[in-house]
């Protein structure tokens, strides 16, 4: 019989023991895949949906507002802006490419945004069915609101007001799907784009009459947001102070605000990260407890081998296997059980429209997973497996 | 043969034991005696390497003790000597068949289920091969120890106090079995008892008086009892 064959017979001769420590550290270790998987995720959510976005320019308030309502679309706006002042800005040569966003309606939970075509363009995303829309009212997709509602293209809804959803609904406005994009992993899966024209219908609610109200109520016009990409990177220098000062918008990084959101919610991973040691701790003790016992249990057991002719490095051997079988066991259901938990907030966050997070990706940082709980199984086998090194066979014949 | 001259043992905080001298031919029976605590289970750690003695001389089938490095100790131990020890140590985690796998495992030796079942059959207790140790009674664990001890046809078979806590009858089935078994293997058979029903069934055999060394302290045996 091997070493390992053996070890697993006695690590199963007391299942309850086995199976509680087990637990343990499969918790411990599924809390640190939760951890690394969830944080990696948001990093590159965040990463991806940032790219290429310089600054944003809104309406007075918090910048950090501003940066979460138009690049990630998870927080209300602070206001509108008026149009006329972001063509201004347009003109300005520091600004390379300027992308509009107006918020303010919803279907179902997931916001409509009317925007250019350039927003698309920006995250390069590409249509799976149909087309671009080529007049107000015509929509397109994003991936996850197409498989979320189950339009379909040339099907018709009915936008609501506000952007929770439940609000009230436009009735008399009816939107058309002309499009669903691919999906492109990015915010613009949860996002219903639209053109900016189709906001300022359905927001306008008496039809133009003649000539001189259209210009005015084009002069009064308002978007929500816009997107800057800055022409080069001096722009970033004085373009913000001009926006903030010169004009009644307000202009924020997206660099510098999702800089500070991460080391505001970088506490909270710090207290996960730090939960998750802790109960890695608990386990490793857990398990240094049990061979602890096991090797008192065991000591005629251990004993007897030595005079059947066991050397004490084999008897030492033989508890450090037990040890790896519970660390590869416990990693195999850390991880398994990791990734399930992955889902679960992935499921509830979409739930919520929010961050996209799912348990079926791997990421590289999960391979040290089998690798702490090997240490952590050796490091707590270490002093049972120095006792069961020393463990004297001449004893078993003086016991009476 | 089991050859000693002069032995003794000192325990690291404990008293000095010195043995008289034994020279027991290959295939001979020899009985320890002696009262509880007056060193008989020291011998026999003695006699299988689990200690070293601190002076004299002591042969066993044919190694001199005192060459023995202790790193060949362990193998030594598992090719030449057969332990019957007091307490049976059968580990209730594994099956019977798989207590004696044990002595393979210590050897360092790939299993060999035939002789495991060759030597339980041969002790009579063959079908209780599936069984976990708990499930057995005192004489068919002993018949199952002793199957572990002589698996590997040892030169030397060291029982301690097999006949301790059996009736008559059993005690005599013991004896003949040790004997027999002993006889198979061409193994020399080393008992240590303080039992005079095995004095009075083996007139034959050599003895070996064992004399507690009292210096005003306890020996350590009683120490650890």
């Amino acid at each position: 019989m091997r070493t390992l064959a053996l070890s697993f017979r006695y690590l199963w001769a007391r299942p309850l023991a086995a199976a509680l420590n087990l637990l343990l550290l499969s918790l411990g270790l599924a809390s640190i895949t939760l951890m690394l998987l969830v944080s990696e995720q948001i990093d590159r959510a965040f990463q991806r949906d940032l790219a290429g976005i310089d600054l944003v320019v809104g309406a007075k308030g918090s910048p950090m507002q501003l940066i979460l309502a138009g690049v990630f679309h998870i927080d209300v706006p602070p206001g509108n802006i008026a149009l006329a002042e972001v063509k201004v800005l347009q003109q300005d040569p520091r600004v390379a490419k300027l992308i509009p966003l107006s918020l303010g309606d919803s279907f179902r939970g997931f916001r409509l945004v009317g925007t250019t075509a350039d927003y698309l363009h920006h995250y390069r995303a590409t249509l799976a069915q149909g087309a671009l829309w080529r007049a107000p009212m015509q929509t397109v997709l994003g991936a996850g609101v197409a498989s979320a509602t189950g339009l379909k293209v040339g099907e018709h809804f009915v936008g609501a007001h506000g952007l929770g959803g439940g609000g009230h609904a436009h009735d008399d406005e009816a939107f058309v799907v002309s499009g669903v994009l691919a999906p492109c992993q990015c915010v613009l899966d949860r996002l219903i784009l639209t053109a900016t024209e189709s906001v300022w219908q359905v927001h306008e609610q008496a039809p133009a009459q003649g000539e001189p109200e259209q210009r005015a109520k084009q002069a009064g016009r308002e978007i929500t947001m816009a997107l800057i990409q800055y022409a080069s990177p001096l722009a970033a220098v004085t373009l913000p102070r001009h926006v903030n000062s010169a004009t009644s918008m307000q202009a924020a990084a997206p660099a510098v605000e999702v800089t500070r959101l991460l080391r505001m919610v970088g506490v909270g991973t710090d207290v996960l990260r730090g939960f998750a040691l802790v109960l890695l701790l608990t386990a490793g003790l857990s398990v240094f407890i049990a061979l602890w016992n096991a090797l008192r249990e065991r000591r005629a057991d251990l004993a007897m081998l030595r005079m059947l002719g066991a050397s004490p490095g084999k008897l030492a051997r033989l508890l450090v296997c037990e040890a790896l079988w519970l660390a590869l066991l416990a990693a195999a259901l850390g991880l398994a059980s990791g990734h399930l938990m992955t889902a679960l907030v992935g499921l509830m966050l979409q739930s919520e429209r929010s961050l996209p997070v799912s348990g079926w990706l791997t990421v590289a940082a999960e391979l040290w997973i089998p690798l702490v709980a090997v240490l952590v199984a050796v490091f707590a086998a270490l002093i049972p497996a120095v006792g069961a090194y020393r463990v004297d066979a001449g004893e078993l014949l003086d016991a009476r | 043969m089991i050859f000693s001259r002069a032995l003794q043992f000192r325990y690291a905080d404990g008293p000095e034991l010195r043995f008289d001298d034994v020279a027991l031919p290959q295939g001979d029976v020899l009985l320890l005696r002696g009262a509880s605590g007056s060193g008989k289970s020291t011998w026999l750690a003695l006699a299988a390497g689990l200690r070293r003695p601190s002076a004299g001389q002591l042969t066993v089938a044919g190694q001199d003790m005192a060459q023995l490095p202790a790193a060949a100790c362990d193998a030594w131990r598992a090719r030449t000597i057969g332990l019957l020890p007091q307490k049976l140590h059968l580990s209730d985690a594994l099956s019977v068949a798989d207590n004696l796998a044990l002595a393979y495992f210590a050897a360092g030796l790939p299993r060999d289920p035939g002789a495991i079942e060759a030597a339980l059959a041969a002790l009579g207790v063959a079908q209780l091969a599936r069984r976990k140790p708990w499930q057995l009674s005192g004489g068919q664990s002993q018949r199952v120890a002793l199957a572990r001890a002589v698996l590997l046809a040892p030169k030397v078979l060291l029982a301690d106090e097999p006949t301790a806590s059996l009736d008559d009858d059993s005690a005599r089935d013991a004896l003949t079995l040790l004997q027999e078994t002993a006889r198979r293997c061409g193994a020399s058979l080393v008992m240590a008892t303080h039992d005079a029903r095995v004095l009075a069934a083996l007139p034959q055999a050599q003895t070996l008086q064992i004399r507690a060394e009292s210096r005003g302290q306890p020996a350590p045996t009683e120490l650890v009892a």
